[in-house]
């Protein structure tokens, strides 16, 4: 293969939780002519100790993700939350007179969500997939607010041949996952992920969509929770014809 | 709820019961879709709006940068049109000025047109305890005041109450009305409200005001109402005063109509509001009306402290509320969850600077970080970055809860050091996965009830992406 060498920052939830998302996020990638590398050292992006206030470990994890990626002349991410991670904050992290503000500016250009690169990056507009399915896509905040994700994965949604989108109502509002925030004030937190199932149900489609496996993962469990109908899986999966593995929250 | 206890280490707690409270939820669902529309649509109409916010952050920011400057141009201007201006570092201060105002214009009655500044220094309370009954005119606070309560919104104060509360709270305090009467819907509330505000108007001797903005080469201060209360409580007393705090100074006039742009469509979607008022200094001779005595109490009250701090930016907040009516946390608990006088993401970053972190930490932990409030705020304030900043300030003060530091640290301690991380996350998806077992899901897990009270956990697949990618690709 001639393309871009990219290394997959695989996020720390893809790797526990779901590595099918991960080999999708790949196909897609070797799919569009990329050579995929994963670099060994890595672990999480550090947005939990940024986002608690724990400032020395987050710039101690965002320097070992710099290191550990920045020979790579591209970084994609399955997840618009790690992906503003590396993008945007490790930067902010570090005083402007520091080495590592440069380094983490320069990682940052060129780190990617994986629909926004394949869009913007690649050009891909096909994805050469059918999936008789109706979908409902969840605009997860950091991708939508942080790195402007909205029209990216609509459109290679629209090349699956046989894939149906119906918007649900307030699609741009929180799921109520928010890193520790579901943990730390779970009854707003389910009341939020309550109006989002709500309205998830009230389109119909059999499944929800998004690009981050938390929202995901709050989703489907409040769903399963609820005994809701539909089910959820993370974007890459239809986009990369995986519909063989189970749902998110289900056993093969 | 008293004014000056402030609840805010409660929050856990004020939401819970907010979560609980069945009018409450139905008036938060009632008016929740309302504002979002309506400032989508005020934006869509004006192609400009986002360079206007661009030039209101540029005009505020400024104005933080010389704000000495502004405020003495600005004192300069009221003294030289006959007015007089008060400085209050502290809502102690604020307080006493007022009650030693009102005194002297010999007040029993004082008419109060929407002030959050008066909410902040506890004008109220302090004025009842002194023997002088304060009147609130907007209908909102009107409402509230008979309901013995504090606003929830700076802009609506009373939107958390629903229509057949406001019914009980009329009947209970107009000793006048007939059982018979139809009090079931809003304009007949409102005419309700308005006969009775009308005879109160001309029994103050004192209008208490806020004031949206203060300009400094003019020496006016602005207030904007849709009910004209505002004009009303300003200009039949014999006294006059204005609440405002430092911050609501602008240079000139073209840069109050600047903001002025931004404000109602951000607020209630409207171009402007109904009526936008501009007064300066005590009636002048030859004028149909106006008070004898024209008053600036101008509140400083901890914000001078957050110049040249990560919480300036702060300052350039214009109280229009787009940020709470798009707050998904505010919109499930509402205000008063939150415990002092401002509430939604503004209140989460302006509370702790105000009474301090130890207080008022709470707040902006409260957020998701969804960003929906950065993205309205008409003065683009990085409102969720600043929340961030708080929580850095209570990590460093060792506010953070201890279950929270000691797991924090736990698991950093693994994510700074690769390979035993991979060990763990080896282990970790593998004990959950087997507890997932058939169902691929989790009903219930001791050390995260957080998560499964209400919601189950799906399992992981097993075995992690990177020890499955070495197999497959080596």
């Amino acid at each position: 293969m001639s393309g871009p060498r990219v290394a997959l920052f695989v996020t720390c939830l893809v790797d526990m939780f779901r590595p099918s998302v991960g080999f999708a996020t790949v196909k897609l990638l070797e799919d569009a002519g990329c050579r995929v590398e994963v670099p060994p050292v890595q672990t999480c992006c550090g947005q939990p100790a940024w986002n608690a206030g724990d400032r020395e470990n987050a710039k101690a994890i965002a320097r070992q993700v710099i290191a550990a990626f920045e020979g790579y002349v591209h970084v994609v991410v399955p997840s618009g939350s790690c992906a503003a991670t590396i993008a945007r904050d490790f930067e902010r992290m570090f005083a402007a007179d520091d080495p590592w503000a440069g380094r983490a500016r320069a990682l940052g250009a060129r780190t990617h969500e994986i629909t926004a690169f394949l869009t913007d990056v690649l050009g891909v507009t096909e994805v050469g997939q059918e999936a008789p399915v109706s979908v409902t896509y969840h605009d997860s905040c950091s991708g939508l607010r942080s790195l402007g994700i909205r029209e990216q994965p609509r459109r290679l949604l629209a090349s699956v041949a046989g894939l149906e989108l119906r918007e649900m109502a307030e699609n741009d509002v929180c799921c109520g996952f928010g890193g520790t925030f579901c943990v730390k004030y779970p009854e707003i937190s389910n009341v939020m992920a309550g109006d989002k199932t709500r309205h998830v149900a009230a389109t119909g489609a059999d499944l929800v969509l998004a690009g981050d496996l938390g929202c995901l993962m709050n989703l489907a469990g409040k769903a399963s929770r609820e005994g809701r109908a539909f089910r959820a899986r993370h974007v890459v999966e239809v986009l990369a014809g995986d519909l063989a593995t189970p749902p998110i929250g289900e056993a093969g | 709820m008293s004014l000056h206890e402030a609840t805010t280490p409660a929050f856990r707690a004020n939401a819970r019961a907010a979560l609980d409270n069945a009018n409450l939820q139905a008036a938060l669902r009632g008016s929740r879709g309302n504002f979002i529309t309506k400032r989508a649509k005020g934006r869509e109409d004006l192609p400009e709006f986002d360079a206007l916010r661009d030039r209101a952050r540029d005009i505020k920011d400024h104005v933080l940068a010389h704000l000495d400057l502004h405020l003495e141009a600005y004192e300069a201007q009221v003294i030289a049109s006959g007015g007089h201006v008060h400085w209050a570092e502290t809502a102690e201060e604020a307080r006493a000025i007022v009650l030693d105002l009102c005194r002297k214009a010999g007040a029993k009655a004082v008419n109060k047109g929407k002030t959050m500044i008066s909410e902040e220094c506890g004008i109220n309370d302090f004025l009842s305890a002194n023997g002088i009954a304060p009147v609130e005119t907007d209908l909102g606070e009107y409402i509230i005041q008979l309901r013995g309560e504090v606003p929830s919104h700076i802009i609506a104060p009373a939107v958390h109450v629903t229509v057949p509360e406001i019914e009980a709270a009329f009947r209970k305090a107009h000793a006048h009305l007939d059982p018979d009467r139809d009090l079931s819907d809003l304009a007949a509330l409102q005419a309700e409200a308005r006969g009775v505000l009308r005879a109160k108007y001309f029994q103050a001797e004192v209008g208490i005001t806020g004031a949206n903005m203060l300009i400094a080469e003019t020496g006016h201060s602005v207030i904007v109402t849709n009910e004209g209360n505002g004009d009303l409580t300003q200009s039949l007393p014999r006294m006059h005063i204005v609440m405002a705090s430092l911050e609501k100074i602008v240079p000139t006039l073209e840069d109050a109509a600047t903001i002025l742009r931004i404000l109602g469509r951000s607020a209630t979607g409207q171009e402007m509001s109904v009526y936008t008022t501009f007064s300066r200094g005590p009636r002048r001779p030859g004028d149909p009306d106006g008070p004898e005595e024209y008053h600036v109490v101008l509140l400083d009250n901890g914000r001078s402290n957050m110049l040249a701090t990560p919480f300036q930016d702060m300052l350039r907040c214009i109280r229009c509320g787009a940020c709470m009516n798009h707050c998904p946390v505010y919109q499930a608990v509402g205000g008063h969850a939150y415990g002092w006088v401002y509430p939604g993401p503004m209140g989460a970053v302006l509370t702790p600077s105000l009474i301090g972190v130890e207080q008022g930490g709470q707040l902006p932990n409260a957020s998701s970080f969804c960003g929906r409030c950065e993205e309205v705020c008409p003065v683009r304030i990085p409102l969720p970055g600043m929340m961030r900043s708080w929580r850095e300030r209570e990590f460093e003060k060792r506010l953070t809860p201890a279950a929270m530091r000691r797991g924090l640290g736990l698991w950093a301690f693994a994510a700074r050091r690769p390979r035993l991380y991979r060990i763990a996350a080896r282990l970790g998806a593998g004990l959950l996965s087997r507890l997932g077992g058939k169902s691929g899901r989790i009903a219930s897990l001791p050390f995260a009830r957080g998560w499964t009270g209400e919601r189950d956990l799906p399992a992981p697949q097993g075995g992690t992406f990177m020890d499955r990618w070495k197999a497959a690709r080596r």
